[in-house]
């Protein structure tokens, strides 16, 4: 039976990939599930699901989804909800890098929403797509919690504040540069549980 | 200068490891608390330190403690809530980059108190760094022995997890956080049943903010009697504060709870007055969900009594002329700032952050942004402002959780206090099309003070 499920009139089905884990990281998944009581291993499936949508292609696709509730021995449909939930969680193919521009009161009242328009002008894109070469996704997101450090925007969970356009020029034109270094090991979600 | 209990050690290098914060005194207070106290001692040393929650609501802390269900045979736990997601608070970031050990010692002394052999500390998925500090405290803390099975030679032992949220301001909501933490949507149980009876896994649980935790480590090292002389009447201790906007300097001070607006506001020892030296326009004193507070209530009451930062002061004059002192996410407005933009702003934050559960706050908190969004683009009718004051009050007081009363508590306190701007809104849509809202240029502050990093927490991507 092909799962899969139905959001904003769009159907995300299986495409019937293969997906696993890696052997080092399954091990580390376990350890993860295995610290919850008996029974309560659904608990895992918040920090499981960043692990997943790091290390299976950066979304979390429907296989990758069933793989999980599979793992956690839970239902499919279990996963999709919350999956569908959590802004942090993508159901899309996105970027390498997700730029994400903090558009909440304190941030947009220093700058924030120039900041954002100003990204849509230098990627080309706007809000939400993803760049031609398949690096980067722009979004707009609620409060990063980051507010006297206006105005600020993350890209892969790391922090950029105070922005400005040149910080921005300067920081695309790195990010550029590095675009085929293999991510480092210590800054995975894999390693942040441990 | 304010006295600091939470922060006075925050100043000295490589504080965020276990060995200096050890050198420097750390972890005595658990070793005190764990070898010769009784738990029961120690929830009532809270409870004299008139310690309130500092997540928002402010609750009486020991008495929170006091609820939790004693006679069940379930295993007890204890949460920590570091879900810090309420716009204008950053707190929590600020302490856990900073002095984490300071948490985990206040969750060892807490966990003893409550008798929790299993503490979650739940982070919001944004604070990924945050995640990876805090298990790397759990982890010195278990090589140290403070951590683990029979601590220090006592029969009690602890288990601590980090526990990730992936972006939802719901789950800083107690009973969303138990569901988030089960591994479900963020949507609030109905109360009661209280955590304190059925929590985690239908087990009896505490909720408590990250703050709130940490500051149990003074209370129990000079008492709960000596933490209630620091403070002001029934607002003791002291408060983190985290305040951001049109200031000159933003970032997080801690305070004495009765220090007055008018000194954290101006002097250079806090946000060191208005930015580009504009004049003041208002003053949201706790976080996104508190009513705003015009200049002329920032400093004094409405009865002309000077306002200072306390949970009593901050909220004289009920809604009428006052607000509250909430999570203390400070945010300041000058005289350029749009009250009807950042209200628009904040109504469209809730109606995106609304689980959808309650009709009221999942259809409210849409029709308050598509009239705020109306107005704010030159597209209002004068009978919008009612409107929206009555959408307003039809969520308020309405829903399973309080964040229908956040999203409505900011438009109600704005148009009692800035009908003008609405209006003028309303009257002027060929000049309201054409303004420029927070204009990077417009808003650049010249003179920030850097921000105390610790730099060992900067990450590659």
């Amino acid at each position: 039976m092909a799962l899969g499920y139905n959001i904003d009139h769009k159907l995300y089905q299986p495409e019937g990939k293969e997906v696993r884990f890696t052997d080092e990281v399954l091990e580390k998944v376990k350890k993860i599930i295995a610290r919850y009581p008996e029974g309560r291993q659904k608990s895992a499936l918040l920090p499981v699901l960043h692990i997943a949508q790091e290390e299976l292609g950066g979304h979390l696709s429907v296989d990758v989804m069933n793989y999980v509730a599979q793992l956690l021995n839970i239902q499919p449909i279990e996963v999709y909800e919350v999956a569908t939930f959590y802004t942090q969680y993508y159901l899309e193919k996105t970027g390498k890098y997700v730029i994400e521009v903090c558009r909440t009161g304190p941030c947009a009242m220093c700058g924030g929403e120039d900041i954002a328009d100003y990204l849509e002008r230098k990627l080309n894109i706007k809000t939400d797509e993803t760049t031609a070469d398949g690096l980067f996704t722009l979004r707009r997101v609620e409060c990063l919690g980051a507010c006297g450090y206006a105005p600020v925007m993350q890209i892969n969970t790391e922090f950029y504040e105070f922005l400005t356009q040149e910080k921005i020029d300067q920081t695309i034109e790195n990010l550029r540069a590095r675009a085929n270094e293999e991510k480092p090991k210590d800054s995975k979600w894999v390693e942040k549980f441990f | 200068m304010g006295r600091k209990i939470l922060l006075d050690k925050v100043h000295i290098p490589g504080i965020s490891t276990f060995k200096v914060y050890r050198d420097n005194g750390g972890y005595t207070t658990a070793e005190k608390a764990l070898k010769t106290m009784l738990p029961a001692e120690i929830t009532e040393e809270v409870k004299k330190s008139g310690l309130r929650g500092r997540g928002g609501a402010g609750f009486p802390t020991g008495m929170k403690w006091s609820f939790l269900d004693t006679r069940s045979n379930n295993p007890r736990y204890l949460v920590c809530n570091a879900d810090e997601s309420e716009p204008g608070t950053f707190k929590d970031r600020y302490l856990i980059d900073n002095i984490p050990h300071l948490l985990i010692e206040g969750l060892i002394i807490s966990s003893f108190a409550l008798g929790a052999n299993t503490t979650f500390i739940y982070v919001r998925g944004e604070f990924k760094p945050q995640i990876g500090i805090l298990n790397r405290a759990i982890r010195e803390a278990y090589e140290n022995g403070f951590l683990g099975k029979n601590i220090l030679g006592t029969t009690y032992s602890l288990d601590i997890y980090v526990q990730s949220g992936a972006g939802a301001y719901i789950c800083g909501e107690e009973t969303a956080l138990l569901e988030s933490l089960e591994g479900k949507r963020g949507n609030p149980r109905l109360k009661p049943p209280f955590p304190a009876v059925k929590g985690l896994y239908d087990c009896p649980t505490v909720v408590n903010n990250v703050e709130t935790l940490a500051t149990v480590v003074p209370i129990i090292s000079m008492g709960g009697d000596e933490y209630a002389k620091i403070g002001v009447g029934r607002s003791t201790g002291t408060k983190l504060m985290s305040a951001c906007g049109h200031i000159k300097n933003p970032g997080v001070y801690e305070i004495e709870l009765g220090l007055s607006m008018e000194e954290f506001l101006y002097s250079n020892e806090y946000c060191g007055g208005i930015a580009n030296d504009k004049k003041l326009k208002a003053v949201i004193p706790g976080g996104s969900s508190v009513p705003i507070l015009p200049a002329h209530l920032v400093t004094l009451t409405a009865q002309n009594t000077s306002r200072s930062i306390s949970y009593e002061s901050l909220s004289d004059g009920g809604f009428q002329s006052g607000s509250m002192l909430g999570s203390g996410g400070f945010i300041v407005f000058d005289e350029d700032a749009c009250i009807v933009r950042n209200t628009w702003n904040f109504s469209r934050f809730y109606h995106h952050e609304s689980c959808g559960q309650c009709s009221p706050c999942r259809e409210g908190t849409g029709w308050l942004e598509k009239v705020l969004h109306r107005i704010e683009n030159g597209e209002g009718r004068m009978k919008d402002i009612d409107l929206l004051d009555s959408v307003a009050k039809k969520i308020e007081g309405n829903t399973i959780c309080p964040l229908g009363d956040a999203a409505a508590w900011p438009v109600n306190s704005a148009i009692r206090h800035f009908r003008h701007e609405f209006e003028f809104h309303i009257e002027h849509p060929d000049i309201v099309k054409n303004i420029k809202h927070g204009s990077l240029e417009k808003y650049r502050t010249k003179n920030t003070k850097p921000r105390t990093k610790n730099t060992e927490i900067t990450e590659s991507l």
